[in-house]
């Protein structure tokens, strides 16, 4: 077997060595933390996705080592695979940083905003990108888009307009299933997912759609205003399954079972794809065997420090601008609460600022 | 200097018989008598660029085609002209249709492709029969087929329409199309000149580029490059129209001054009804606006000329592109607020919805000159789109990102007072159109000579 060639390369000045091949952003996920680029469209598992979105633009300031001219435009990371000695600049590239804004800006102003009914808040891949790479108001004065209803099954609720046009769920059905039925109609700023000529999506994978949604464009009829997903707890289960591997991740509330979705790995990605047996119709405890608590690390939002293990993003600061950043004001020096070395879920009940008194004093 | 359109107006150039008559398909016969490698060795001593916009050597484009073993190789004309202002490719199809359809044949032989394709503009339905009729004709004369001129070289040419969509002209929308698809530009690489059509090398050439190859093979590639200016080598089509006194198709050997271009009885006749200059686009409607004074003079004061080097002087802040060659010519009393909108209002329809910038931007662009143009403008718009068209330029997978970009933002950098003007008066400017300011003055207008 001959030894796949390694390559090095240094995104935002950390270097890691990948196999060839590797996209840079597969690279930056490697390393992990901020210097890894947000993805909207782009899906490890699906062929074909990403280069869309624009939002994992990065700029490469030299191409490799035998061509050291950087890239005159700024590439999607998805979808450009690295070269040895390849400098990448991400958040240290000012350029980088301006054009995703403007992606975010534009990704939001037809959007719309109905955050407070939409089910996929909480855990929206949108929310976390606008929050992290948006700025808080819009200079958008126009009508949102808006599109004519279109019912797609008794299963899976399409919102036209929270759609942004991934193209991951037009893949997802493409892949999974052996007819193609599901895709995008018209063009441009009109263009809309739609079934074949309005017919509902009729396959024992197609669940996985709502899971590929990065938005709440397609949701789940069966937990359709049903709970918040922040107050719904992830387990880890399993079944035997004739159709799928069984695995799956359940959303309770005490013994209720609220929802079903695949388990995601920590960017959001689906592990393994799930039926729509076990998704939409085995929605009972007693279904399931239970493995646990579910570990949670992208969203911040459904965990709020309840579980237990949960896993912090690394922190490369100090790396990537090359020393340790001077602080104006050290929150944890001044304050009593909100200090690292407390973990909220050991904590019986709501935390109470004594609690952290008491920490301080051990 | 005439080479393409030498024999346009010889009565029934568009059939077989007159074509041949009028030293037609001698190319093929030359290039028959060579190497594939030795045509394209011609094509690159010639110096031809693309003619189709972008301007790269063909050459080069010829020989950067994978040649990989038992894979077949395919050129593809590309004939989805769609640019708003650029209609020469229709003049050569409907008019001199085996022109095209032997540049196809020296090509195709050159590339080593044995299915040709030629992906035509959906508006363009009647001259597909001109074409399939010409492709007949070609071929109950030996020109196409089965082992050409006893060759051992086969090659058929065959004929797709598009459905109406602009960016199937961008060359991987346009495979993507062609291979039954949805026409969404690919992300590049791959490129099409490794995995093109049905993931074989591809190229894909504009279809005056590939009629250019005539000529190339009749007079020599050495010859071909002594015509012109420095790179632009050969003779260019450029397709006239807005108020100009002769609207139409013109071959320029682009030596010419666009002073003269515009002014002299020899090609536009100068502006209509005795009106002055006020503004140009160069090439199609993807590139920037010019005022008439940086479009007579560059911004060193030197004349500008007809040629990619000379029009794209001074970058995008002073100067334009060649590009497809639709020259567009506006007088006193055109508005390029609304211009600028009707050609968002394009890019807005014609944006294929792949990436986010272009999908949404090109829509909220076309919103905002909307509002300036009717009089509901404010002065912060206009920065806004200045800001909006950054965001949108480079940042997407197709030019057509950019094309969309580069109007809006020539017009508000060379035509900000106008802009200013629509926003502060805005029940005048539904009323009566800006006219000539200082900085579209014509620094010099040739008067009128009996």
């Amino acid at each position: 077997m001959s030894e796949q060639p390694k390559f090095k390369v240094t995104i935002d000045n950390i270097t890691v060595e990948v196999p060839a091949g590797t996209t840079i952003l597969n690279a930056a996920r490697m390393i992990g933390g901020d210097v890894t680029p947000p993805a909207m469209c782009y899906y490890s598992k699906l062929e074909g996705s990403g280069g869309k979105c624009r939002t994992c633009l990065v700029e490469v300031s030299k191409g490799s080592e035998k061509d050291p001219r950087p890239m005159p435009k700024l590439v999607a990371s998805c979808r450009t695979t690295v070269m040895d000695g390849m400098e990448v600049k991400n958040i240290t590239s000012d350029k980088v940083l301006d054009a995703r804004k403007g992606v975010v800006e534009m990704l939001l102003i037809n959007h719309p905003l109905d955050c407070p009914v939409c089910d996929q808040a909480g855990e929206c891949h949108l929310q976390d990108l606008s929050y992290e790479h948006g700025v808080a108001g819009t200079r958008y004065e126009f009508d949102r888009r808006t599109f004519e209803k279109e019912d797609i099954g008794d299963y899976i609720q399409l919102h036209m307009t929270r759609c942004i046009l991934c193209y991951r769920c037009v893949f997802t059905a493409d892949q999974l299933t052996n007819k193609r039925e599901h895709g995008i109609l018209e063009r441009g700023d009109h263009a809309e997912i739609s079934t074949l000529l309005g017919k509902s999506l009729d396959n024992e994978f197609i669940g996985n759609v709502i899971d590929v949604c990065p938005v709440g464009a397609l949701t789940d009829k069966t937990f359709r205003f049903k709970n918040r997903v922040w107050f719904t707890k992830p387990v880890d289960a399993h079944r035997d399954c004739p159709t799928c591997s069984g695995k799956v991740r359940l959303w309770m509330r005490g013994d209720e079972v609220f929802r079903v979705t695949a388990r995601k790995d920590k960017w959001g990605e689906v592990e393994e794809w799930i039926c729509n047996d076990c998704r939409f119709h085995k929605k009972e405890a007693k279904d399931w065997v239970i493995e646990g608590p579910s570990r949670i690390d992208r969203h911040s939002v459904i965990s709020q420090g309840h579980y237990v293990d949960t896993v912090k993003q690394p922190v490369y600061i100090d790396r990537v601008i090359g020393k340790n950043p001077k602080l104006l004001l050290d929150i944890h020096k001044v304050s009593d609460v909100n200090r690292p070395d407390v973990d909220l879920s050991k904590i019986e009940g709501p935390a109470h600022s004594d609690d952290f008194k008491k920490n301080k004093d051990n | 200097m005439k080479l393409l359109l030498e024999h346009a107006h010889v009565e029934g150039i568009r059939y077989y018989d007159a074509y041949r008559k009028n030293g037609g398909y001698r190319a093929v016969e030359k290039a028959f008598k060579m190497t594939p490698d030795e045509i394209v060795e011609e094509v690159k001593k010639s110096g031809l660029r693309g003619r189709g916009g972008a301007g790269f050597p063909t050459g080069m484009k010829w020989s950067f085609l994978a040649k990989p073993e038992g894979i077949p190789r395919h050129l593809v004309c590309n004939a989805d002209e769609s640019e708003p202002g650029t209609f020469k490719d229709r003049y050569l199809m409907e008019f001199i249709p085996h022109l095209l359809i032997e540049g196809l044949i020296v090509s195709s032989f050159a590339l080593g492709s044995n299915a040709t394709y030629i992906y035509i503009r959906g508006e363009y339905a009647w001259i597909v029969d001109i074409l399939e009729q010409a492709i007949t004709e070609a071929k109950n004369n030996g020109w196409l087929g089965k082992n050409i001129l006893n060759s051992g070289f086969d090659c058929e040419i065959y004929v797709q329409r598009g459905a109406g969509a602009y960016i199937c002209g961008e060359e991987t929308a346009l495979i993507e199309s062609l291979e039954g698809k949805r026409g969404n530009p690919r992300i590049k690489p791959p490129f099409p000149a490794i995995q093109g059509l049905w993931m074989r090398p591809t190229v894909v050439n504009n279809v005056e580029t590939l009629a250019a190859v005539v000529p190339i093979m009749n007079i020599g590639g050495e010859a071909y490059s002594k015509i012109g200016v420095g790179r632009s080598t050969g003779t260019k089509l450029l397709s006239v129209c807005g108020n100009v006194k002769k609207p139409g198709i013109y071959e320029i050997d682009m030596t010419q001054s666009v002073e003269e271009f515009i002014f002299s009885d020899e090609y536009c006749g100068g502006i209509a009804n005795g009106k002055k200059l006020k503004a140009c686009i160069p090439g199609g409607s993807s590139v920037p606006i010019l005022p008439a004074n940086l479009l007579l003079k560059t911004a060193k004061g030197e004349t500008r000329y007809m040629n990619y080097e000379s029009l794209s002087d001074g970058g995008f802040a002073t100067g334009s592109m060649m590009g497809s060659g639709g020259f567009i010519v506006f007088d006193e009393d055109q508005c390029v607020v609304r211009h600028t909108m009707t050609l968002a209002r394009f890019y807005n329809h014609e944006s294929c919805g792949q990436c986010s910038p272009c999908r949404e931007g090109t829509g909220w662009m076309y919103k905002i000159l909307k509002n300036i143009e009717y009089g509901k403008g404010k002065m912060s718009d206009i920065d806004l789109l200045w800001d909006i068209q950054r965001k949108i330029e480079g940042n997407t997978i197709c030019p057509l990102g950019d094309a969309a970009a580069w109007p809006v933002a020539a017009a508000i950098r060379h035509f900000r007072d106008e802009f200013e003007w629509h926003v502060l008066n805005p029940e005048e400017s539904q009323k009566r159109n800006f006219g000539l300011a200082h900085y579209a003055d014509p620094i010099h207008v040739p008067t009128e000579t009996a």
